[in-house]
């Protein structure tokens, strides 16, 4: 073996164990984001422990199978699971610097992420109507401000969208444009991960209580 | 128009918040006069309110530490002072309504807005020039931690004289910090602060993180990251993982105030104990935050000033990363007395003993660094073996204190005051002032006078023990925290020796000021040349001090731990570096502006003045958008301007 041989097997071997020097910024934005999203899942899980033990606190008022309605929740799910599919089309496109499908797969993620929106602000409206709003019980407490915060997320998700989009016509499909759409569907799918959460803890288990 | 806001909330018949607040007022005014008249703001809106420069950011923090330390220890004085008089028939001169506001604002500023600055402030100008970088992985986002602790502590501050504070102590436990019973802007003040700091800090935590493990000199794997790195790492991982949960903690019990939610409430199925659950849970980690980097600093210290390298890294290394697991473990001790049943006591208190095992495993360590070591006893070393007395004490009354029988008997009194003050100034503010002491000439160019230095240590270290060993001692008789008034008269001549205690203390920081106003005046004769004063081991002591802007000019290679003891033993290299041309980020306005917003927005929340709020949330989101939408964030500094930068620090002269 030359020295430059091992030169380069032993630089190799550094770089494996991380001392390869800084990393390229795609890199480091990515992994910071990701880090931001776990504290991001921490936040959650704090309103999951809450709800959980606040979800049997009912004081006298309507339960979980008294309000949810299973139909809609499922289709809400079914909304928010296919806007994750078409977002990461999309990142595909973006990636494949290809605009024009990137924008169509953009349009199919807003609509079905704010379709999402719309079952759930209607579901809120309604039980606010019926009586049944956050300050009447612990447990619904518990329930807007978990499902709430969740709702929060994907409506910030979407002025995101509508932003990144507006990014990528103005500035075209640039490396830091691009950096920036990684994250956004980073944080579209992340909130995949909660609701998928939410509907088991809150809508499958309550109604199964 | 303007919420609950009127003339009525500022205490105008109180003479003692409105006297103090004059006077801050005065010397606010003063300083910002004196920048104004000798036209200092271009240079200060330059170099420091807009740098994203870590070192920048790293020494605004360290400054607001240590204003926030005067203010919260002269809350300190004033409770030491009332209990020390108010015995019998005696009152005192603080009525129970401020008192109580005194030992909430006392402890929450001196944990989020004295602790987490100092630590905060030494991770960020030590740890990007250890790891031989340039700055931190996000730069802009390191400004904006830093503007939102800031306009936090605006905001806490302004509660001394409109309205009031949170007299609910420091944890602020419902159902006492729900409207029921504290209807008044003061848990307000209490939560908001906190949230926009908390922020500030999260952002920090995933900074830092990511800074550490993804940007690193070449050649520097995990196993030659200095100790102090290593305890940073752990310390923004436990950032991450933790502050969210007090983020979210605040949030149910602000729905609480402002909604009429009943997450904490006695009535419609709230649970109090869920809050105290999840501060804590919150609250165990942030002790380790707050102390892992200390331990750091300590490392460092004792490995320099022996001449050595740290005992057993490796152990150290696992030990750090052992309490940071662990750390989650035991939250459960804050309140063995909830009632939660044998078993589940027993699992906290045996938990909370196993953490004391890797602490003890670094004090070993340190020990053995030391043991046939060349000392030389500076005032950081002072520090730090005053710190390792002083710490092994309060870890052993905190082990005391996680047998749950005898916390039952302890719980709430004056000895768990004296244990964690035993700790938190033991550990974090002698490690503060290590690192002040230590890293002061490699921001400055200079080193601190050691007398003053020296006789501030003294000061503290007596007075600490003269303060709070009579904590102890009147714990186990019986006396409860935050008393207004004392009953029994025998306490009184301990309560005494503790204000003489808190006095010398005074002295300790008066030296402080002291020392740093004489190394001003002779930095002349102190000024730090070679750019390593210590005889260092780690990558910061082989820049200029004060280094560049970029930090290196070739970013350095790695070869072992201590990777510069290592360059010093081998010689320098002979032939001058090629310099090549430098990326450093812009100067950024959006740290400031958000800042300014989020102290506009807090304050017209506490004060129901929506309008406001909505604005000022508005503000926020466009300050983001704005700064999302740009590019060019950097600017390259050309090879030629770093080789006539070089040649002039090493005195190399023209180039030929």
């Amino acid at each position: 073996m030359t020295i430059a041989t091992i030169d380069a097997v032993s630089a190799e071997l550094v770089r494996g164990r991380g001392g390869g020097g800084p990393a390229p910024t795609r890199n480091v934005v990515a992994y910071g984001f990701w880090i931001f999203l776990l504290s991001d899942f921490i936040m959650f899980s704090g309103l999951f422990a809450a709800y959980a033990v606040l979800s049997g606190n009912t004081a006298g008022g309507p339960t979980g199978p008294e309000l949810f309605n299973l139909r809609n929740v499922f289709i809400e799910t079914m909304c928010l699971l296919f806007s994750s599919y078409t977002c990461g089309l999309g990142a595909l496109s973006a990636e494949r610097r290809q605009p024009d499908r990137f924008y169509v797969f953009a349009l199919f993620t807003f609509v079905l992420g704010a379709a999402f929106l719309f079952i759930e602000i209607s579901e809120f409206a309604g039980m606010v109507s019926n009586g049944a709003g956050p300050s009447r019980s612990a447990f619904l407490s518990g329930f807007f401000t978990l499902v709430g915060m969740h709702g929060a997320h994907v409506t910030s998700g979407l002025v995101w969208l509508t932003y990144m989009v507006a990014q990528v016509i103005a500035k075209g499909l640039r490396p830091h444009v691009l950096r920036r759409l990684l994250c956004f569907s980073l944080f579209w799918h992340a909130l995949d991960i909660i609701w998928v959460g939410v509907f088991t803890l809150v809508y499958l288990m309550g109604d199964f209580r | 128009m303007l919420g609950r806001l009127s003339w009525a909330a500022i205490p105008f018949n109180e003479p003692l918040p409105i006297i103090s607040m004059a006077v801050v007022l005065i010397v606010i005014l003063g300083v910002l006069g004196i920048v104004t008249i000798k036209g200092w703001w271009p240079y200060l809106w330059r170099e420091w309110l807009t740098s994203v420069d870590h070192k920048r950011i790293g020494v605004m923090y360290f400054v607001l530490a240590l204003i926030m330390l005067l203010r919260g220890y002269s809350d300190a004085i004033m409770m030491r002072s009332q209990q020390a008089i108010a015995v019998g028939d005696a009152q005192g001169y603080l009525p129970p309504d401020h008192y109580d506001q005194i030992f909430s604002a006392h402890g929450t500023i001196m944990i989020f807005f004295v602790a987490m600055p100092f630590v905060i402030g030494l991770m960020n100008f030590v740890v990007p020039l250890q790891l031989g970088v340039r700055d931190v992985a996000f730069p802009v986002l390191n400004s904006v931690s830093f503007w939102l602790t800031a306009s936090a502590v605006l905001l806490i501050n302004a509660s001394l004289v409109i309205g009031n504070f949170a007299r609910t102590g420091w944890m602020g436990y419902p159902p006492l910090s729900e409207l029921g019973f504290s209807p008044d802007v003061g848990v307000d003040y209490y939560l908001w602060s906190l949230q926009i700091s908390g922020v500030g800090t999260l952002l920090t935590g995933v900074n830092f993180v990511t800074t550490i493990l993804k940007l690193r000199a070449p050649g520097m794997i995990y196993f030659r990251m200095p100790v102090f790195c290593w305890t940073a790492l752990a310390a923004n991982m436990l950032i991450v993982a933790a502050f969210p949960i007090l983020t979210a903690t605040f949030v149910m019990l602000l729905l609480d105030r402002y909604v009429g939610m009943h997450f904490f409430t006695n009535e419609a199925g709230g649970n109090q104990m869920m809050y105290v659950n999840l501060f804590w849970a919150w609250g165990h980690p942030e002790v380790y935050i707050l102390i892992l980097p200390a331990f750091g600093v300590f490392s460092e210290v004792i490995a320099t000033f022996s001449g050595k390298g740290l005992f057993s890294y490796r152990s150290m290394v696992l030990a750090t990363l052992g309490i940071c697991v662990l750390s989650f473990m035991v939250w459960l001790h804050h309140f063995f007395t909830m009632g939660a049943g044998a078993d589940v006591n027993a699992f906290f208190g045996i938990m909370s003993m196993i953490i004391a095992v890797p602490t003890g495993v670094k004090v070993f360590n340190w020990l053995f660094t030391l043991f046939r070591g060349r000392i030389v006893f500076t005032t950081p070393v002072l520090w730090s073996i005053g710190f390792m007395v002083t710490f092994v004490i309060g870890g052993m009354t905190g082990v005391l204190l996680a047998v749950p029988p005898v916390d039952f008997v302890l719980h709430n009194s004056t000895f768990l005051v004296a244990h964690f003050h035993n700790v938190i100034i033991g550990g974090v503010v002698f490690g503060a002032m290590a690192g002040y002491n230590y890293w002061f000439p490699k921001a400055f160019g200079f080193t601190l006078d050691e007398r003053w230095g020296k006789a501030s240590f003294w000061c503290w270290l007596i007075g600490f023990y003269l303060a709070f060993t009579p904590l102890y001692v009147l714990g186990m008789m019986g006396m409860t925290r935050r008393l207004q008034h004392i009953s029994d008269p025998s306490w009184q001549p301990l309560l005494l020796a503790a204000e003489l205690g808190a006095i010398l203390i005074f002295l300790g920081i008066l030296c402080q000021i002291a020392q740093l106003y004489v190394s001003i005046r002779t930095r002349e004769q102190r000024r730090d040349l070679t750019g390593d004063p210590w005889n260092g081991r780690t990558l910061e002591w082989s820049t200029s001090s004060p280094p560049p802007a970029y930090n290196f000019a070739v970013m350095p290679r790695v070869e072992t731990i201590d990777a510069f003891w290592e360059m010093k033993r081998r010689g320098p290299p002979g032939v001058e570096p090629a310099y090549e041309a430098i990326e450093m980020p812009r100067n950024s306005a959006t740290g400031f502006v958000i800042a300014f917003f989020a102290v506009v927005g807090g304050f017209a929340a506490i004060w129901h003045i929506w309008w406001i709020v909505i604005l000022g949330l508005l503000a926020v989101a466009v300050t983001f958008l704005v700064f999302g939408w740009s590019e060019n964030r950097e600017r390259e500094i050309p090879a030629n301007e770093i080789a006539r930068m070089e040649r002039a620090r090493l005195g190399l002269g023209r180039p030929a």
